[in-house]
């Protein structure tokens, strides 16, 4: 019994002493192994767009042989691309600027007010955690188009994901609100700073972080947005998700053509996310803790 | 400036003070540190009162009109027979849902549907939590590999539908490239082509798209549970797999219930990925939800069916969203383990 303990401290404490330094051969075989089938689809993609369709056609699997640049500079010297680019962007900015300032707002007096209805007013956010945009996309649809007259522009796909992704964004910004402390209220108080006051001048500059996990959050959610801006916009209006699908299924020949293209379009994301990473991942396991 | 103005509104308004204190109850005795100010008590709850109003009121708008509005039109919607144009007139009762419910496509989309809420929980619950110990320990590349493997997450489903698409395509894909070198020969209608196979090709890619997800959720669980319960548990001589199995993966609970009803709620929902890499087809074989509704909606004009099938939707979420909570997260909530939960994290 005693042997069999001893036996197996010293093994744990090698495991242990591998693991921190740099980890035995097995778990860098199985992170290589995950790295490729994560990264290997998007990096055919990238390459596919330097080859030829011949190339692609006659060796699926192989390297740019030579590699050829007229797939990326076709795509970058085509209007409609950068049509979309600024849809896309137009939309998104509008999206977060909407879900940013207007989720703050909320979420001050649901975080830093005592009043009755504060916990049924933010059970009415966390409510609207469970409609998804799915559900009510056909009156959508005929609500914007039609009765506010909004088709086929970029509030009338901005406000709607805006109205969406607010009961996140107040979900996760109550809880940052809530822990500033309360000393910071009562010296602003005391120095005879309204609660208005302390809003702008305080609690604004401190929240900081968390709009910008919440904006974050807001930008990627419409940038990727599919279904939405399917139904509501067309031709010059299109977003890059619309134009990367219907290129797609317009070129279907030109394989390489459609590489390119998608590269070049989930660029701005990829940029986005490596620059906000951070962010995007404490907003979403703040989400989920809830 | 702010200061001025609290002044006049503190005074001015002495009458009013006492319709202000009928209604609202008064929360202001709650904060023992306004005491001194008593005496402006009642105005300055009206006061606060405004600025509620005036602070929730644009967020409360926004989802009356864009979420609220459009859910009571889709139940209205629901019981007419109606094409888009002309007035709400021909009221047709529950023959809608009779209609959807009675539909084959419809039934197999909800049946699609749950397979995939199963099919992701059961494919990733496992390979995210084996990567996220995986990647859990102190690697020099351990942040690398951390923001590769949350790639796929970032990108859109239309970016990640139409590039595995390609990688799909019969014969010249590849995936069937890769496979032919291998003796192995990938089915003629290829493998989004083929009915039986269409809807696990799309869970295969969807799980490409969201195991990201889950590893970055479940490495931050596994950042909150303390060191000293790995020591204590290797000085007892536990091996490394009953450190994971009686403490690291009941410790994860929550974690893993929380992203388990994410995951749910978003299987749900899924419309982009199929309508990109099947639209649905083939022979409806990968029909969601989503997927039916949107197309009775717009292809069809059929807005009453497409409205009966999206309130049969929510509802389906809403079942499925009160048993997980009842059933699943019930524990949770419980406040003890929880709560220290959430002063470790902050």
């Amino acid at each position: 019994m005693s042997t069999a303990t001893t036996s197996i401290k010293p093994a744990m404490k090698t495991k242990k002493s591998q693991g921190k330094y740099g980890g035995n051969v097995l778990v860098y075989a199985l992170s290589l192994a995950v790295v490729a089938l994560t990264l290997g689809p998007v990096l055919y993609g990238v390459l596919g767009g330097f080859r030829t369709n011949a190339q692609l056609a006659q060796a699926p699997a192989a390297l740019p042989e030579p590699w050829v640049l007229s797939n990326y500079t076709g795509v970058l010297n085509n209007p409609e691309f950068w049509r979309y680019a600024l849809n896309s962007t137009m939309i998104a900015v509008l999206t977060t600027v909407i879900v940013v300032v207007f989720g703050i707002m909320a979420a001050y007096p649901l975080a830093r007010y005592q009043f009755r209805l504060r916990e049924p007013i933010f059970m009415v956010f966390v409510l609207g955690l469970l409609f998804p945009a799915t559900v009510a996309i056909v009156p959508l649809f005929i609500l914007i188009s039609r009765d506010l007259n909004l088709g086929n522009t970029w509030w009338g796909v901005a406000l709607p994901q805006a109205a969406f992704a607010l009961p996140m964004t107040i979900v996760i910004l109550r809880p940052f609100l809530i822990a500033l402390p309360q000393e910071l209220e009562e010296a602003a108080q005391l120095d005879g700073t309204s609660r208005i006051g302390f809003f702008w001048r305080i609690l604004l500059p401190l929240s900081g972080p968390g709009m910008v996990t919440v904006g974050v959050l807001a930008f990627v959610g419409s940038w990727n947005a599919y279904l939405l801006p399917l139904l509501l916009l067309q031709g010059e209006m299109r977003t890059l998700p619309l134009g990367v699908a219907d290129f797609s299924t317009e070129h279907s020949a030109d394989t390489a053509g459609v590489f390119a293209f998608t590269t070049l379009a989930m660029i701005p994301a990829l940029i986005f996310f490596l620059a906000m990473q951070r962010r995007i991942v404490s907003g979403l396991q703040g989400a989920v803790k809830g | 400036m702010t200061e001025g103005v609290k002044v006049v509104s503190a005074t001015v308004p002495a009458r009013q003070s006492t319709a202000a204190e009928a209604r609202p109850r008064n929360t202001a005795a709650e904060r023992g540190s306004r005491s001194p100010k008593r005496k402006l008590r009642a105005p300055a709850d009206k006061r606060k009162n405004l600025e509620i109003l005036f602070f929730v009121t644009p967020a409360l708008l926004l989802i009356a009109m864009f979420m609220l509005v459009p859910i009571i039109q889709a139940v209205r919607f629901s019981v007419y027979n109606w094409k888009g144009f002309g007035p709400l007139v021909d009221f047709v009762g529950l023959q809608n849902y009779v209609r959807v419910l009675q539909n084959e496509v419809f039934t197999d989309a909800l049946v699609h549907n749950l397979v995939i809420i199963a099919g992701s929980i059961i494919i990733q619950l496992p390979l995210g939590l084996a990567i996220a110990l995986l990647l859990n320990r102190k690697m020099k590349i351990q942040g690398l590999l951390r923001t590769i493997i949350f790639v796929p997450y970032v990108l859109s489903e239309v970016i990640a539908g139409v590039v595995w698409f390609q990688l799909l395509q019969p014969q010249y894909g590849l995936i069937d490239t890769v496979l032919a070198k291998l003796g192995i020969q990938g089915p003629a209608q290829g493998w989004l082509g083929t009915p039986d196979l269409a809807l696990w090709t799309v869970l295969i890619v969807l799980t490409w798209k969201y195991l990201g997800l889950a590893v970055i959720l479940f490495l931050a669980g596994l950042q909150g549970v303390p060191d000293e319960l790995y020591e204590a548990a290797q000085i007892d001589g536990a091996s490394w797999w009953q450190i994971q199995r009686k403490i690291t993966i009941p410790l994860l609970g929550p974690t893993l219930r929380t992203w388990g009803f994410l995951s749910m709620v978003g299987s749900l929902q899924l419309f982009d990925m199929v309508w990109i890499l099947t639209g649905g087809g083939p022979a409806n074989s990968t029909t969601t939800m989503a997927t039916f509704l949107v197309s009775e909606g717009t292809k069809r004009q059929n807005f009453g069916v497409a409205s009966a099938a999206s309130v049969i939707l929510f509802i389906v979420a809403l079942i499925l969203a009160v048993s997980y909570q009842q059933f699943i997260l019930k524990r949770d909530t419980q406040p003890d383990t929880s709560r220290k939960r959430k002063k470790v994290r902050r």
